[in-house]
């Protein structure tokens, strides 16, 4: 109860701050129908949701709530079917073109012909830019992801860790403001992904990107976001978002508190209330 | 060590079933000439021994077993006749000899080769435009598969005759019949190769705004490599089996196929079978260097640890 009445004595300077929060992500009555031979199916429903400049916003649901498929919609690799989405103010193909996301898929997908300085180099490549700058990016974003040194290896002399960390290097590489994660440490062991975590945070904290994360797990999404977006299935639609009271500097141990405890809570909540309708 | 004992057992197994296989096929013939010889022979005349049955006659005659192997012109030559003619005609012959194996061999390789690149090439060209138009995939994909089940053996003589119509003659008709053969597993492996990048890696792309051209060079073109090697050890061999069928129809005088023709003329089964076992082991080193040259491009690629 203590950190409650912090944060209701902040309330006033914090809100001065953020009077004008820039709104990112906006979207609007969104609906997606996929098509399918089983008759059409309802991914995404009415999902109304605002994603501010430098939020940390985690999606979680169980498996088919659309937590990805609005994750890829930002990402203009599905187009709704209904309703509006706009990314930097942009429809999200025309933020593609600006580069304006990198990707994170839930494996690292790295070339395995390619050293990772050269995987790294990818979408620099794709997109044009000089050699020069193409190894001065490569350096910069393995020193981000913890990686300097390892440029001239190739993936299968990495651990799996190592190749995720490659892989968010490689999406950080042409300085994209939103970085979208769809589940990306789902297959590593809790050890790493613990570690990752944590590195995530810091590499979140420098490079300032709004960050759209999706995940199944509970303790992951409240220890990593601003806002958690817990959503249901059948259709796939929000049922609860929940504003963070964690403070941004989070060191592991913040996940034994009371204040994580019970937004960890909430978000359980949010999570069995969804599933009652079914 | 011990894979090295069991596949040395199991080639002496093929190399004694070989040698018994000689003696019935041969019997006949040995008696034959044994009778011509004043030779005591059981039964005694020619025509009663073609009633009786070959194992009867190999019991009755026990003595002429050892020569069944040592024939001139046997049914069936055993192994160390086929071995001595292969030494004799490529050893122990000069390169340039017409009767070297060796010439003959690589008169019949430059087809090979020729037809190979041919055949290759056409076929990375179609499945680059299967992959890629769907146009192309629903019409070129059934004419591949159709033209391969002509057989060659009807075919050749009339591509031959087509392209000597116009002119067109020596070893270019036989790479086209190479070509034929070998561009169809090309085809289709550099199709599975090529469509072989996951969903991920291709929107992994389509984030970067990737064009087409992009995509084919830098995911789809290596991913495809393990396929592609795959396909040309396939191929290789079905081009030799091409130049080979190539010059049969032909009449030609120099080349393995030509050799085999010759051989089946004058009855000389040893001159047939050593150029089968020429055109084995050429088959066998051409698949195996490309099969050297696959492990060191993958790699290279760290596609092969």
């Amino acid at each position: 109860m203590n950190t409650q009445t912090t944060t209701q004595a902040d309330a006033p300077q914090a809100h001065a701050s953020e009077r004008a929060p820039e709104a990112v992500v906006e979207a609007k009555n969104l609906d997606l129908v996929f098509p399918t031979n089983d008759g059409p199916v309802q991914a995404l429903k009415d999902v109304n949701l605002t994603i501010n400049k430098g939020d940390f916003v985690s999606f979680i649901g169980p498996s088919g709530c659309g937590k990805t498929t609005f994750l890829r919609v930002m990402a203009a690799l599905e187009h709704p079917t209904g309703g509006s989405i706009t990314v930097n103010g942009m429809t999200p193909d025309e933020a593609r073109k600006q580069r304006a996301y990198g990707y994170v898929f839930q494996a690292a997908g790295l070339y395995p012909w390619r050293t990772i300085a050269k995987n790294i180099k990818l979408p620099l490549e794709i997109m044009g830019y000089s050699k020069a700058e193409q190894d001065k990016r490569v350096e910069q974003v393995l020193e981000l992801v913890e990686l300097s040194g390892f440029g001239g290896k190739y993936p299968w002399q990495l651990s799996g860790g190592m190749q995720q960390r490659a892989s968010i290097a490689r999406a950080l590489a042409f300085d994209a403001d939103i970085l979208l994660m769809d589940e990306p440490f789902g297959a590593l062991d809790e050890i790493v992904r613990d570690h990752l975590n944590e590195q995530l945070l810091k590499l979140w904290a420098r490079t300032n990107k709004t960050i759209g994360f999706v995940t199944h797990s509970i303790p992951e999404a409240v220890y990593l976001s601003t806002k958690i977006v817990v959503m249901s299935p059948r259709p796939g639609r929000i049922t609860d978002v929940i504003e963070s009271t964690l403070p941004r500097e989070r060191p592991l141990d913040i996940r034994d508190s009371q204040e994580f405890i019970d937004i960890a809570h909430r978000v359980r909540e949010g999570l069995r209330a969804g599933h009652g309708d079914d | 060590m011990k894979t090295f004992l069991s596949v040395l057992t199991v080639l002496a197994a093929i190399v004694a079933f070989w040698y018994a296989a000689c003696v019935p096929m041969n019997i006949k013939g040995v008696l034959d000439t044994a009778e011509r010889g004043g030779a005591e022979v059981m039964p005694a005349t020619s025509k009663a021994r073609r009633d009786m049955g070959t194992f009867g006659l190999v019991a009755g005659n026990t003595f002429a077993i050892a020569q069944t192997w040592e024939q001139d012109r046997p049914r069936l030559p055993a192994p160390h006749q086929v071995v001595t003619e292969l030494w004799k005609t490529t050893v122990m012959k000069k390169l340039t000899s017409k009767r070297s194996l060796v010439y003959h061999a690589q008169v019949t390789l430059k087809a090979t080769l020729m037809g190979f690149v041919i055949g290759t090439g056409l076929g990375i060209l179609l499945a680059v435009g299967i992959v890629h138009s769907r146009v192309m995939d629903m019409s070129v994909m059934p004419w591949a598969i159709v033209s391969q089940t002509i057989p060659i053996i009807a075919l050749a003589p009339m591509i031959i005759v087509v392209l000597y119509s116009i002119g067109v003659q020596g070893i270019l008709p036989k790479a086209i019949i190479s070509a034929y053969l070998s561009f169809f597993p090309v085809v289709v492996g550099m199709v599975k190769g090529l469509r072989s990048p996951d969903a991920m890696q291709l929107d992994l792309l389509k984030t970067y705004s990737a064009n087409t051209a992009q995509g084919f060079w830098k995911l789809r073109l290596p991913s495809s490599m393990p396929y592609l090697f795959t396909s040309l050890k396939i191929g290789i061999a079905a081009s030799l089996l091409g130049a080979i069928v190539g010059e049969l129809p032909t009449g030609a005088v120099s080349g393995l196929g030509a050799r085999l023709l010759a051989g089946s003329y004058y009855g000389q089964t040893v001159q047939i079978w050593s150029a089968l076992f020429a055109a084995a082991i050429l088959a066998g080193l051409l698949v195996a260097l490309l099969e050297l040259i696959e492990k060191i491009v993958l790699k290279r690629m760290g596609m092969q640890q």
